[in-house]
């Protein structure tokens, strides 16, 4: 059995006086697809925003493929990362899907997605573009990869930002509210392509509101209520079965 | 040599406008225009290239590391261009200590002293447009920069900067038109630039509007190839935020 793809234990985090995260865990082995849910403040993005270190945990370990992400506390009282090189490789390996898209605005859509394969990974330009174009070809955006994101729909957007993710050949997927900043009628073809990356075996995190989604495509889910894990398991217990009276609202109060 | 003997015969012309003392001094005009030219580009060229670092420092969240850029930017944002060459070229011959130093030849100099000032003037402005283009990049574009592992000396130079060089390019085509402008100055203080050749001009034939028009003229020119430039570049690399052409 190969090493999890990624291991979580008892995270904390506080943004000052607030506690957003009160120790919380996850193991997720390769080929997993995790749904991490939970009502808006229930510190799931920010979960998920501590596994690339985009948010500083309070205290806590972080295992990527089995390399522990090393932090030091200053003594200052802040928490930094013991060597920020660990850090900029780890977050190589660990891809990332924006709310908001956040593509490059000033680049075409090519130019986002050979970006950092060029500039991180090192690969040869040429390569790197056919490389771009197999990851477009993957999301459906090949006759768009000339368009700057200005000019491209939501859902087109979002697409472009996981070939971005995908040309770095990720270990890991980290997918954060992929859906919620689109029109109900483009959603449908972000979740499409997500689906189709969770068949081929990618291991993925994925922070979301869609239930059919977490129900149908993955094999965990995991409901967070202020900043603890109410309940986790198989989606067939989780939601067949919810002994957790929070999340029993939750679902009524998704279903509308 | 008849042009020549014709030009100095000229007195006070009874014509109320007569070029003619303008035409027989046009060389002096293209001499005064070449040393404006040199002036201005390469104040321009080094000012822009002191500016990325000003406005790198000056954009850091420390107070310790943005207080002297900022103190520089305020400084000659906040003084007229006229008295920054005055302080240069008059000002520092004052002090033995800088009259006694290597850096002498350069400061008895007008044209090493305007462009100095020039170069510092236009440096000081922008980088403050280079610093607020700087802080305006959208957070999320340097949060994706992030999650794919790009230290942050790439992020400058790969997200950062070329997205602030966009944003700062139309207040920055107004700072090259207004030193081009500036550098009128220049011919306060000996130096024969267009405006210089302007001054003299009128001093040896008294034609005070046909000689300042003139050099009018010129920069007017200059100023319609600066914008049109501008527009050019404005078109190519501002292509993102244009509807998109069908």
């Amino acid at each position: 059995m190969a090493e999890a793809a990624i291991v979580v234990e008892d995270l904390y985090k506080s943004f000052g006086q607030l506690e957003v995260l009160k120790g919380i865990s996850l193991k997720a082995d390769e080929h997993d697809v995790v749904s991490i849910l939970g009502s808006s403040g229930s510190g799931k993005s920010t979960f998920l925003r501590c596994i690339n270190l985009l948010e500083t945990p309070t205290s806590g370990k972080v295992y990527v493929r089995g390399e522990l992400i090393e932090m030091v506390t200053r003594k200052s009282g802040e928490i930094v990362p013991v060597r920020q090189k660990q850090v900029d490789r780890i977050r190589s390996r660990v891809a990332m899907v924006f709310q908001q898209f956040n593509l490059w605005s000033h680049m075409t859509v090519l130019q986002n997605i050979m970006e950092a394969p060029v500039h991180v990974l090192n690969i040869p330009k040429a390569e790197a573009r056919d490389r771009a174009e197999a990851v477009l070809q993957r999301v459906g955006m090949v006759d768009r990869k000339n368009y700057y994101p200005a000019h491209l729909s939501g859902g087109q957007q979002q697409r472009a930002a996981i070939a971005r993710a995908l040309a770095m050949e990720p270990d890991v997927m980290l997918f954060d509210e992929p859906t919620s900043a689109l029109d109900p009628e483009l959603v449908g073809e972000v979740l499409r392509v997500m689906r189709s990356l969770a068949e081929e075996g990618r291991t993925m995190l994925v922070v979301t509101h869609e239930m059919g989604f977490a129900r149908e495509v993955s094999n965990k889910v995991m409901f967070l209520h202020e900043g603890l894990v109410e309940c986790q398991g198989i989606p067939e217990d989780v939601f067949e079965n919810p002994d957790s009276e929070r999340f029993k609202q939750f679902l009524a109060g998704t279903l509308k | 040599m008849r042009f020549k003997d014709k030009c100095d015969a000229w007195g006070l012309p009874n014509d109320p406008i007569d070029f003619s003392a303008i035409v027989c001094n046009l060389p002096l005009y293209l001499e005064g225009l070449w040393v404006t030219v040199q002036l201005v580009v390469m104040a321009l060229a080094i000012g822009l290239i002191l500016a990325v670092p000003v406005a790198l420092l000056a954009s850091s969240r420390s107070i310790w590391i943005k207080a002297l850029p900022k103190a520089f930017i305020y400084f000659f944002r906040g003084t007229p261009l006229l008295v920054q060459m005055f302080l240069i070229y008059y000002g520092f011959g004052q002090f033995e200590a800088i009259r006694e130093s290597f850096l002498w030849p350069i400061f008895r100099e007008a044209y090493w002293c305007a462009l100095i000032a020039f170069t510092l003037n236009t440096a000081g402005y922008t980088a403050e447009m280079l610093r607020g283009a700087i802080e305006q990049t959208p957070f999320g574009e340097i949060e994706a920069a992030k999650a794919c592992g790009m230290s942050g000396a790439l992020i400058y130079r790969q997200i950062i900067l070329p997205s602030a060089f966009r944003r700062a390019l139309p207040a920055y085509g107004n700072e090259v038109i207004f030193m081009l402008h500036g550098s009128a100055v220049a011919g306060v203080i000996t130096i024969i630039d267009l405006f210089g050749a302007a001054r003299i001009v009128n001093s040896r034939y008294f034609v005070p509007f046909e000689s300042y028009i003139t050099a009018g003229l010129f920069y007017l020119i200059m100023t319609f190839a600066l914008i049109w430039l501008f527009k050019r570049l404005e078109h190519r690399w501002h292509a993102y935020l244009r509807p998109r052409e069908t």
